[in-house]
């Protein structure tokens, strides 16, 4: 049953909820880092790795620290900063342990600390009522990991169809990121067709 | 070798050699010819309504698709035909009872932002006549998605639905209101509070005498759906110009038919053969593996990438129809994989001659 709820979570934050598609999130990097496919990738990758580790850690501060003390209202200022510092901390990590690692990832985690998705799958951990389920950090940390799936998927999609609209006759004052909104809202309008999915 | 020359009959050229004499315009009739059976059945079962919606719609295509070219000081091309496959396929994808004012501003959202602002014919990333669909779907859910025709009038070839199933009446005219996806999705809930089991609604929608209806097209459902003999005809003449090949199609279908084959054997049906056919006939499923997936622009090149494309199709096509909250994902699937293709094409490149 619980590995039910949990393949659920991931399904729909990977499709259904999409955070790029659907909740509409995280737009910088995805309009910003979609003109290559290999740079899309490794932004990609990196997404997926904040925001797992930010759902994890972000559950914690908030259970352990922030709901005994009663200050929740200061979790938007606690999430930043605790995501900001720890993805600076697991940054430099990184670089002395796994420099391959670090190539593929390393320009692009200080690019996303502060990114609006990452602090969104964080929230939405919470109001998702996480904190008071059973297996809650699990939950969390599949939900954030299902976004960066989601995410990443936008990202290559995305990519793969401006890498083609390079050579194509598109109206000069169109170009660039103009094109890449219309694209978007053609590709929201098709994630559409997940929504109301019942799993 | 040197002193060939042009006297003796043999003229000294770059490839290709031989040619088709296929041209876009060519093909582009082509397939508005094989559609015309199909959207011809629609009129004759949905009436005179069905006619002016596909005209306000290929009308409302082409005018668009000319207007932008003037205005953009292009070369208007809209005699290659493309736009009239746009807007005669638009016009085939709406509600019999659809307004029309919604088909034209379909058509304009379907030339000018799917495939115009993208630079034109073979430039286009999606579909353009599917993106005006889930436009409309979004924009005027309602008209969309109701306004259907019943589907138990005897007014063409087959009888009407018998109610082998033995539904009360009322259950029955309840359930037929919809399309038949729309009865197989919405139709538990509503027989559920006459508590009828969905056993019976299973007998009702997989009897042969329902199969009938949706080969023939006795069934509600957008224009040009219903009839899956006139796709056939249409898609099998396309097959045989070598127009498409099979790949989409069959691997679209297949995969259809091999999902609602392990889904209902799991599910315990005692027929599922009878499932099997209701989900390849029902919906816009000929229509869309036929016409829209194997649109050339936005559909995989290679075998290898059709093929993949349309298991993709397939297999969100009947997510979407088990569990999704629409009755029918063909249109969406196809939008979907049109989103893939660029990436479906980069890893199915072909390995060039000579090379490792």
């Amino acid at each position: 049953m619980e590995i039910k709820v949990l393949f659920t979570i991931l399904i729909s934050t990977i499709f259904i909820n999409n955070y790029v598609l659907y909740q509409i999130l995280g737009l910088c990097p995805f309009l910003g880092v979609s003109k290559k496919l290999d740079s899309a990738l490794g932004m990609g990758l990196a997404v997926i790795f904040v925001m797992t580790l930010a759902s994890f850690i972000t559950y914690l501060v908030y259970k352990y620290i922030l709901v005994p003390y009663d200050i929740t209202y200061l979790r938007t200022i606690f999430f930043i900063l605790v995501i900001a510092a720890l993805v600076q901390l697991v940054e430099m990590i990184i670089e002395k342990t796994s420099p391959g690692l670090y190539q593929a990832l390393g320009i692009f985690l200080p690019l996303i600390t502060t990114n609006c998705a990452v602090l969104g799958v964080a929230v939405l951990n919470i109001n998702s009522g996480f904190i008071d389920a059973e297996m809650g950090l699990l939950k969390s940390v599949i939900q954030g990991f299902g976004g960066g799936v989601g995410f990443t998927l936008a990202l290559l999609l995305m990519a793969g169809i401006r890498e083609r609209l390079e050579l194509a006759e598109i109206p000069e004052n169109l170009k660039g990121l103009p094109i890449t909104f219309i694209i978007a809202g053609i590709m929201a309008l098709a994630f559409l067709g997940f929504s109301g999915m019942k799993i | 070798m040197t002193d060939i020359k042009e006297t003796q009959g043999l003229i000294l050229s770059n490839a290709p050699h031989i040619k088709t004499g296929d041209s876009v315009q060519k093909i582009m009739w082509l397939v508005v010819a094989s559609l015309v059976p199909a959207a011809a059945f629609g009129v004759y079962t949905f009436g005179l309504h069905a006619l002016v919606l596909i005209a306000a719609s290929i009308i409302s295509a082409v005018a668009a698709e000319a207007l932008y070219q003037a205005l953009l000081k292009k070369k208007i091309s809209v005699i290659d035909g493309s736009a009239v496959i746009t807007g005669l396929l638009i016009g085939m994808n709406v509600p019999p009872t659809a307004p029309a004012w919604m088909v034209v501003i379909g058509s304009f959202f379907g030339i000018i932002i799917v495939k115009q602002v993208f630079g034109g014919l073979g430039f286009n990333i999606f579909n353009p006549a599917l993106g005006a669909r889930a436009f409309m779907m979004a924009s005027w859910p309602v008209y969309m998605t109701t306004g259907w025709v019943p589907f138990s009038g005897s007014n063409v070839l087959a009888g009407g639905v018998q109610n082998a199933a033995g539904l009360p009446q009322q259950a029955f005219d309840a359930i037929t209101q919809a399309t038949p996806l729309g009865a197989l999705k919405e139709g538990p809930k509503i027989l559920q509070e006459m508590n009828i089991g969905i056993g019976q609604l299973h007998d009702f929608l997989f009897s042969s005498s329902m199969i009938k209806s949706l080969f023939i097209g006795n069934i509600g459902g957008v224009i040009g759906e219903t009839s899956a003999l006139f796709l056939l005809i249409g898609g099998i003449f396309l097959l045989a110009r070598r127009i498409i090949t099979w790949h989409i199609p069959v691997s679209f279908i297949g995969t259809v038919g091999i999902l609602a084959f392990a889904y209902y054997s799991a599910a315990g049906l005692s027929c599922p053969w009878m499932a099997v056919l209701f989900h390849l006939l029902s919906g816009g499923l000929m229509l869309g593996a036929f016409f829209m997936a194997t649109d050339m622009v936005t559909s995989p090149v290679s075998a290898a990438g059709m093929v993949i494309f349309g298991v993709g199709c397939g297999a969100i096509t009947f997510i979407i129809r088990i569990w999704g909250g629409y009755p029918e994902g063909v249109s969406y699937s196809i939008l979907l994989m049109n989103a893939a293709t660029p990436l479906i094409d980069r890893f199915t490149k072909p390995r060039v001659f000579g090379v490792k």
